[in-house]
C-alpha cells in the first residue's frame, strides 16, 4: 500500500461527495416539479410526452397503483427486449451477422437488463448486434435506472409527507428521471469518455496486424455512449466481456476516474436528495457518511489484501512488493483496482476493471460481502437509497427502543406493519443467494460449470448468485454461466432481488405516507448524527451480513487460511 | 389500620412462593400450542425435540457420541424452560395479587331494593322490608342496592342518595376513609370497598364480571394479556431474524456437502439455536408483564399494555396546577406593613387575627409570623379573647380582645369594616395590592382597632423540587402544560415559578379537549389526568388518560389508567415507567443480537475444523475442542436467559436525560456489552466443560 494509492482512493470518493450536493439539490427540484436550468428546453418535450402517452402528470398514485404501473412497465420492457434479442438476426444494424440469442440466454439477459443487474452470461462483442446493444440493452440501461430512481422517489415522498394517500406518479417520475437526469448527464459523460479515447462508432470491427505479426479482429461499436449510461445508471454491462478492464472501454487513468465517479455520482446524490426532500439535509449526509465509511473500509481491505500479495507467488520468486497483480491492469494497479472493486460491488454496478476471480481470497471476500449487504453502499441508482432506508428502519426499531419511545424514523412511527414488510424484504437476499448456492453446490450439472474446485469453486457459485440476487451483475468469472441451469436460476434470483424486494418496500412507503409526522423533540432518537451512523453500520453488518458468515467461512475465508498454509485451487 | 391491601402488598422480586409456583407453571407452558405465539422459543422447542430423538436413537441403535447429543438436547430444553420460567415468574406476582382481590369479591351479599321504581323506597331513609338479599354476583346494571354501615359495597355504582364514609383500602391500599355522597364528582363507589358509617343507596352501573375489581383481577393476572403494538412489531422482527438464520443454517448443509465437511444435524441445530435471538425471545413477554406489574405496584392500573407503551411515547403532559404543581392551598409568604408600621406589629396583629382561623391559610399565617418574624401571640391579660370566625357575609375573620378588634380579610371587605373609602387608602397600600395581584397572589388586609396596618401576601406555593422535575422532563423531550382555573396573570406567574413550558388559564373542560386535539394534530402524544365527569371527554381523547380513583365513574371509564392513590403528580412517574418498559425491550434486543458475533467465533471453526484444520486460527477464544466449543455456546445461550430475568423484571436503569445521551449509554452497555460478554462467558463455560470432561 502506498500513500499515493490511498490518496487516489480518497480523492475519488471525495469528488463523488463533492458533486453529491449540487446533483442532489438539482434532483430534489426536478422531482418536486420545480423548474430547473434545463426546464426551458426540456419542459415542452416532457409535456409532449405526457400528451402522447395520455398521462395526466398532476394525478398522483397510491403505493399500489405506483407499484403496479412499475411492474406493468417492466413486464412490457421484458417482452420487447426478449423479442429483440431473439430476433436480432432479422433486425438492422447487425454488421457481424450474429444469430438470434438462444432462449435461455435471451431470458437471462432480458431479465438482467430489466433489473438493472447487467449480469452478462455472454460475451457482448461476440453475441450482440449493434441494434441489440443500442435499441435493446442501452435503452434498458436508461429505463432500469430511471425505474430505480422513480421507486426511490416514491419512498422519499412517503417520509416527506404526512397523512398522504399518494406517492407521486410513476410515469412522471420515469420521464423526469430519464429526461432531466440520465440523458443530459450521460451526454456530458459520453463526451468525457470520448475525450479520454473511448471509441464511438457504428463500424463492426477492424482487422489489424499486431506487433507480433498476428492478425487480430478488434471489435468496435458505440462504446462511449454505452459506457456513460452503464456507469451512471449503475448497470455495469460492458460492451466487452472483460468490461472496464478492456483498454478500449477504459483506456487510461482519466477514464478510470471518470468511471468510478460516474458510478458513485447519482446514487450518492440521491441520498442528499432524500435528505432535502424530507426536510433534513443532514439525514442525507448521515447516509453518505455511513456509505463512505463502509466503502473506505471495504476498499481498504481489498487494497491491503492485494498489496500483501500471494505468498504462493512469492515463493515462486515473484517480487512481493508488486502485490497480487494477477487479473489486474498495469495502468490501474492495486489501489485503483481495489477501489473499483469495492465501489462496483457496494453500488450494484457490476462493471469491473480487474478480474474479481483473481483477487486474493480476502480481496475477493469484500466484493462478495458488499453485495450481500444488500447493495446499499450507496447501491444501485435508487435501489440503494430504498435499501438503506429499510436498514435505517430496522436500526431505528432495534436501538430506538433504547431511548424509551416507540421508534420513529423522520417523525414516522415504526410499527409492526413496517417491520413485517422490512423483514420480508431483508429475507429475499439470503433466500435467493444461499438457497440457490446450496443447491448448485451439490447439483452435478451446476458443478460442471466450475473452473476451479475447493473453496474457490464455492466462492464462484456464491458470487454468481450473490451478484444476481443483489442485481450487481459483476462476475467472479471462472464459472461458465451460460448454461440453462445458471441462465434460468440466476434470472430468477435477479427477479427476486429486484421485484420481490421492492414490492414490500413500496408497501412500507404506502404505510409510512399515511402516518402523521411527529415533531422531533429532545426525546426523539436523532437519526442524523454520528451515533446513528455508527448504529446503522452495526445493523447493516449484523442483520444484513451475519447470515452469510457460514457460507463465507467455507468459501473465501477458508481459502485465505489455506493460501497462508500454501494450498491453492 | 388495615394493611390487607392488594396494591401496596409488596412481594420481593424472587419470593420463594412465587418461584415455586413459577417453576411448575414453566413446565406447563412447554405445551407447544402455548409456545406457538413465540416463534423463537417455539423453533427452539422443535429442534430440542429433534435432538432428543437423535440422542435416543444414538443411545439405543448405537451412533455417534450420545453423550454429546444428550447434553445438547438437555441444554436446549433448558433454554426453552428458562424462557417459560421467565414468563411464569413475571406472571406469578400478578397471580398472587389476583388471589387476594378475588377473596374480597367472592361471597359478598347485596341488599337490593325490590321495587326501585317506587319513589318512596328510593328516597328517604331505608325502609325495612323494602330490600331483598341477593348474591353480589347476581346484580345487574340498573339495580339499586342499600348499603349500610359495615356492609361491603357489592358492585360498582353511583350513589343516588345518602352520604357515607367509605374505606377503600381493598382497592387503593389507603385505609383512611373517604366521603362519598350523592350528586357531584364524589358519587362513584367501587365494589369491594366497605361503608364505615351512615347509609347510601347505590345504582349499580357494572354488569356482572365487568366490575372494577374484575377488571383489576384480569389485569394483574394477565389473563387477557394481548401483545401490545410494539411487542408485536418486535415479535415480527425476531421471527424474521429466526427465519433468516434458519435459511443460513439449512443452506449450510449443501455448502458443507460441497466442501466435503461432515456436519451433523445436532451441530447445525446448535448453530441455529445460538444464532436466533433466544435471549430476547425468551424474555419478551416477561418484560411486558413486569412493566404492567411495575405500574400496579405503583398503584396505577392500566387497562391495556398499549396504554403503558403510549405513556413512554408521550410528548406533552397536561398537569393540573392544584395538587400537582402547587400545594392545594394558598399560603402566606410575606407581610407588607404600611409606612410607619413595623413589620413585627403587622405580624403580631396578623397572628392574633388568625389564632382562631383553622384553615390552611390561617395556619400558614401563624407559621409565617412565628417563624420568619419572631412574632408571639399578644398578651391577653385576663381578658378572654373572642374569636371571630370567617363569615361569607363579612369575608373577614379575626379576634376581639375586650373592645380591641383585630381583623384580616379581603381588601374591600376590610375597608368597609373600618369605614375607609377605598380611594383614600395610602398610595403605598395600593401599590402593594397591585404588586401582589400581579404576581398571582391574593392580598389580605389587616387592621387593628380600625387602623390599617398592612397586607399579607397569600400565594400558591409551588411544590419543592417540581422545577427540577420539569427540567428533567424537558431534557427527555416532554413538554409540560399547566392547566388551571386561575386568571392568566396568576397562571403566568405560577407557570414561570414552576418552570412549566406552557399553561392554560381559566381552563374549561372544552379548552382542555381543544388543547389535546391541537397537540395531537401536531403529531404529539398527550397525557393528562382528571377526575370529574366533565373531564371524561378529554381523558378519552388523550393518548394516556389517568383517572383518579376518587373520580366519577364516567372519568374512570374514559381514561385508560386509574390511579388508585388519586395523586395527579404521579403522571410523571407513569411516563417514566412506560419509557423504562420500552428501554428494557430495546436493550435486551440489542444485547441478544450483538451476542451472535461471539457465537459465530465459537461455533464456525468448530463446525469445519475437521475438514479444514487451518480454520483453527478463527478459534480466537482457544476453546478446548470443537465439541466443547459448541456445547459451551449452547450452555451460554441458555444460562444468559436466567441471568437476565432480574433485569427483565426490574427494567433497565432509567435516567431522565435526552434521547441521544440515553442511546449512547445504552448502546455502550447493551450493544458493546452484548459483543464482549459472550466471549468471556463462553470461554469460562468452556473451561468448565473441559475440566469436567463433559465434551
Amino acid at each position: 500500500m502506498t500513500f499515493t494509492g490511498w490518496l487516489q482512493i480518497g480523492l475519488i470518493l471525495g469528488l463523488a461527495a463533492l458533486t453529491a450536493r449540487p446533483l442532489g439539490f438539482y434532483m430534489a427540484r426536478v422531482f418536486s416539479g420545480e423548474s430547473t436550468l434545463l426546464s426551458p428546453v426540456l419542459a415542452p418535450i416532457e409535456r409532449g410526452f405526457y400528451k402522447l402517452a395520455g398521462v395526466a402528470p398532476e394525478r398522483e398514485q397510491g403505493w399500489l397503483a405506483y407499484t403496479l404501473a412499475m411492474l406493468a412497465f417492466s413486464a412490457a420492457g421484458f417482452v420487447s427486449l426478449y423479442a429483440i434479442l431473439r430476433l436480432q438476426a432479422f433486425l438492422p444494424l447487425n454488421p457481424q451477422g450474429f444469430d438470434g440469442v438462444p432462449p435461455d440466454l435471451a431470458f437471462n439477459t432480458a431479465v438482467s437488463f430489466l433489473t438493472n443487474t447487467n449480469w452478462q452470461a455472454y460475451g457482448g462483442e461476440t453475441t450482440m448486434s449493434h441494434f441489440s446493444q443500442m435499441a435493446g440493452l442501452a435503452v434498458h440501461n436508461f429505463l432500469s435506472a430511471a425505474t430505480g430512481v422513480a421507486l426511490a422517489l416514491a419512498v422519499t415522498r412517503a417520509f416527506a409527507r404526512a397523512n398522504a394517500a399518494t406517492l407521486g406518479n410513476f410515469w412522471v417520475d420515469m420521464t423526469r428521471a430519464t429526461l432531466y437526469v440520465l440523458l443530459p448527464l450521460s451526454l456530458v459523460l459520453a463526451l468525457g469518455f470520448l475525450a479520454s479515447g473511448v471509441p464511438q462508432t457504428l463500424q463492426g470491427s477492424v482487422d489489424t496486424t499486431t506487433l507480433e505479426g498476428a492478425r487480430q479482429t478488434i471489435a468496435l461499436g458505440p462504446m462511449a455512449s454505452q459506457e456513460a449510461i452503464k456507469q451512471l445508471g449503475t448497470n455495469g454491462g460492458g460492451f466487452f466481456n472483460t468490461n472496464a478492464a478492456h483498454p478500449l472501454e477504459n483506456p487510461n487513468a482519466f477514464a478510470n476516474i471518470l468511471q468510478i465517479w460516474s458510478m458513485l455520482a447519482l446514487s450518492t446524490a440521491l441520498l442528499v436528495t432524500f435528505g432535502v426532500m424530507v426536510g433534513d439535509e443532514r439525514q442525507g449526509w448521515a447516509f453518505v457518511q455511513t456509505v463512505g465509511i463502509l466503502l473506505v473500509v471495504g476498499a481498504g481491505i481489498v487494497y491491503w489484501a492485494e498489496s500483501a500479495g500471494n505468498p504462493l507467488l512469492t515463493t515462486l520468486g515473484l517480487d512481493p512488493a508488486a502485490g497480487n497483480m494477477e487479473g489486474k491492469e498495469q495502468r490501474f494497479g492495486a489501489s485503483m483496482s481495489a477501489l473499483y472493486a469495492a465501489v462496483t460491488t457496494g453500488l450494484s454496478c457490476g462493471a469491473v476493471n480487474a478480474m474479481h476471480d483473481s483477487l486474493t481470497p480476502l480481496g475477493g471476500l469484500i466484493p462478495l460481502f458488499l453485495i450481500q449487504l444488500g447493495e446499499i453502499l450507496p447501491g444501485g441508482v435508487g435501489s440503494g437509497l430504498y435499501g438503506l432506508i429499510v436498514f435505517a428502519i430496522l436500526s431505528v426499531f432495534i436501538a430506538g427502543l433504547m431511548v424509551g419511545r416507540t421508534p420513529e424514523f423522520l417523525g414516522k412511527k415504526i410499527e409492526s406493519r413496517e417491520i413485517k414488510l422490512a423483514m420480508l424484504a431483508v429475507l429475499i437476499l439470503p433466500l435467493a443467494i444461499l438457497g440457490y448456492s446450496s443447491v448448485a453446490a451439490v447439483l452435478p450439472s451446476a458443478l460442471a460449470s466450475l473452473a476451479n474446485n475447493g473453496p474457490h469453486g464455492l466462492s464462484e457459485i456464491l458470487y454468481a448468485y450473490t451478484s444476481a440476487a443483489g442485481n450487481n451483475g459483476s462476475a467472479f468469472a471462472g464459472l461458465s454461466a451460460n448454461t440453462p441451469w445458471y441462465n434460468v436460476t440466476t434470472a430468477i434470483a435477479m427477479i427476486l432481488g429486484r421485484f420481490a424486494y421492492v414490492v414490500p418496500v413500496m408497501a412500507i412507503a404506502g404505510a409510512v405516507a399515511a402516518k402523521k409526522k411527529a415533531q422531533p423533540s429532545a426525546g426523539t432518537f436523532p437519526t442524523d448524527g454520528g451515533l446513528f451512523v455508527g448504529l446503522l453500520i452495526g445493523v447493516i453488518l449484523i442483520v444484513g451480513g451475519l447470515q452469510y458468515f457460514p457460507a463465507l467461512a467455507l468459501g473465501p475465508i477458508v481459502e485465505h487460511v489455506l493460501m497462508l498454509a500454501g494450498k491453492t485451487f | 389500620m388495615s394493611t390487607k391491601s392488594v396494591a401496596k402488598h409488596q412481594l420481593a422480586l424472587f419470593d420463594p412462593a412465587i418461584i415455586g409456583a413459577a417453576a411448575l407453571d414453566a413446565l406447563k407452558k412447554l405445551a407447544p400450542h402455548r409456545l406457538a405465539a413465540n416463534p423463537v422459543i417455539f423453533v427452539t422447542e422443535v429442534v430440542a425435540a429433534l435432538v432428543t430423538f437423535l440422542w435416543l436413537r444414538a443411545l439405543f441403535q448405537g451412533g455417534a457420541d450420545p453423550s454429546f447429543s444428550g447434553q445438547i438436547a438437555l441444554w436446549l430444553w433448558f433454554t426453552v424452560l428458562f424462557a417459560t420460567f421467565a414468563e411464569a415468574v413475571a406472571e406469578g406476582r400478578g397471580k398472587a395479587q389476583a388471589a387476594t382481590l378475588r377473596a374480597t369479591r367472592s361471597d359478598t351479599v347485596a341488599k337490593r331494593l325490590i321495587d326501585p321504581k317506587n319513589a318512596a323506597q328510593t328516597s328517604g331513609a331505608p325502609i325495612a322490608g323494602a330490600v331483598e338479599t341477593v348474591a353480589a354476583l347476581d346484580l345487574r346494571a340498573g339495580d339499586v342496592v342499600l348499603v349500610e354501615a359495615g356492609d361491603v359495597i357489592p358492585s360498582d355504582g353511583d350513589i343516588i342518595e345518602g352520604v357515607a364514609s367509605v374505606n377503600e383500602s381493598a382497592i387503593t391500599g389507603e385505609s383512611a376513609p373517604v366521603i362519598r355522597e350523592a350528586g357531584g364528582d364524589r358519587c362513584a363507589v367501587t365494589g369491594g370497598t366497605t361503608v364505615l358509617s351512615d347509609w347510601i343507596k347505590v345504582r349499580i352501573t357494572a354488569q356482572p364480571g365487568s366490575t372494577f375489581i374484575d377488571r383489576m383481577i384480569a389485569l394483574v393476572e394477565g389473563a387477557e394479556r394481548q401483545k401490545t403494538p410494539n411487542e408485536l412489531a418486535l415479535s415480527v422482527l425476531l421471527a424474521g431474524l429466526t427465519l433468516i438464520f434458519l435459511i443460513a443454517v439449512v443452506t449450510l448443509w449443501g455448502l458443507a456437502a460441497y466442501s466435503g465437511a461432515q456436519v451433523g444435524v445436532v451441530v447445525l441445530v446448535a448453530l441455529l439455536v445460538t444464532l436466533i435471538p433466544t435471549t430476547i425471545g425468551g424474555l419478551l413477554s416477561a418484560i411486558g408483564i413486569a412493566g404492567m406489574d411495575r405500574l400496579v405496584r405503583f398503584n396505577v392500573l392500566a387497562t391495556s399494555g398499549r396504554a403503558v407503551e403510549a405513556a413512554g411515547d408521550v410528548d406533552t403532559l397536561l398537569l393540573d396546577k392544584t395538587g400537582t404543581i402547587t400545594f392545594g392551598n394558598r399560603m402566606a409568604s410575606e407581610f407588607l406593613p404600611l409606612p410607619g408600621v413595623s413589620a413585627i406589629t403587622l405580624a403580631e396583629a396578623a397572628l392574633a387575627a388568625s389564632l382562631g382561623d383553622d384553615t390552611p391559610e390561617g395556619r400558614s399565617i401563624v407559621a409565617l409570623a412565628k417563624a420568619d418574624y419572631g412574632a408571639t401571640a399578644p398578651d391577653f391579660g385576663d381578658v378572654k379573647p373572642a374569636i371571630v370566625p370567617f363569615a361569607a357575609q363579612t369575608r373577614l375573620s379575626g379576634v376581639d380582645i375586650g373592645d380591641r378588634s383585630i381583623r384580616k380579610g379581603a381588601v374591600e371587605a376590610l375597608f368597609r369594616f373600618i369605614g375607609l373609602p377605598s380611594d383614600q387608602a395610602p398610595a403605598e397600600f395600593r401599590v402593594g395590592v397591585e404588586r401582589i395581584g400581579n404576581s398571582g397572589g391574593t392580598p389580605l388586609a389587616v387592621a387593628d382597632n380600625g387602623i390599617l396596618l398592612g397586607l399579607i401576601h397569600l400565594k400558591d406555593v409551588v411544590k419543592p423540587g417540581i422545577r427540577e422535575r420539569f427540567a428533567a422532563l424537558r431534557a427527555m423531550g416532554i413538554k409540560t402544560v399547566m392547566i388551571t382555573g386561575d386568571n392568566p396573570l396568576t397562571a403566568a406567574s405560577i407557570a414561570s415559578e414552576a418552570g412549566v413550558d406552557d399553561f392554560l388559564a381559566e381552563a374549561t373542560p372544552e379548552d382542555k379537549l381543544k388543547l389535546i386535539r391541537k397537540e395531537q394534530t401536531g403529531g404529539r402524544l398527550v397525557a393528562m389526568c382528571g377526575d370529574g365527569t366533565n373531564d371524561a371527554p378529554a381523558l378519552a381523547q388523550a393518548d394516556v388518560g389517568v383517572a383518579m380513583q376518587t373520580g366519577t365513574q364516567a372519568a374512570r371509564e374514559a381514561g385508560n389508567m386509574v390511579d388508585l392513590d388519586s395523586d395527579p403528580s404521579k403522571l410523571i412517574e407513569v411516563v417514566e415507567i412506560g419509557k423504562q418498559l420500552l428501554m428494557t425491550r430495546g436493550s435486551l434486543t440489542t444485547f441478544s443480537i450483538a451476542n451472535d458475533v461471539a457465537k459465530y467465533f465459537a461455533i464456525l471453526p468448530a463446525l469445519f475444523v475437521a475438514t479444514y484444520p487451518e480454520l483453527e486460527t478463527l478459534n480466537v477464544m482457544h476453546l478446548a475442542s470443537p465439541q466443547s466449543a459448541i456445547l459451551s455456546a449452547v450452555i451460554f445461550n441458555a444460562i444468559i436467559i436466567v441471568l437476565l430475568i432480574p433485569l427483565a423484571l426490574k427494567g433497565v436503569a432509567y435516567r431522565a436525560v435526552g434521547a441521544a445521551a440515553l442511546l449512547r449509554r445504552n448502546l455502550l452497555i447493551y450493544g458493546l456489552g452484548g459483543l464482549i460478554v459472550p466471549f468471556i462467558g463462553i470461554k469460562a463455560i468452556d473451561l468448565f466443560v473441559a475440566a469436567l470432561h463433559l465434551a
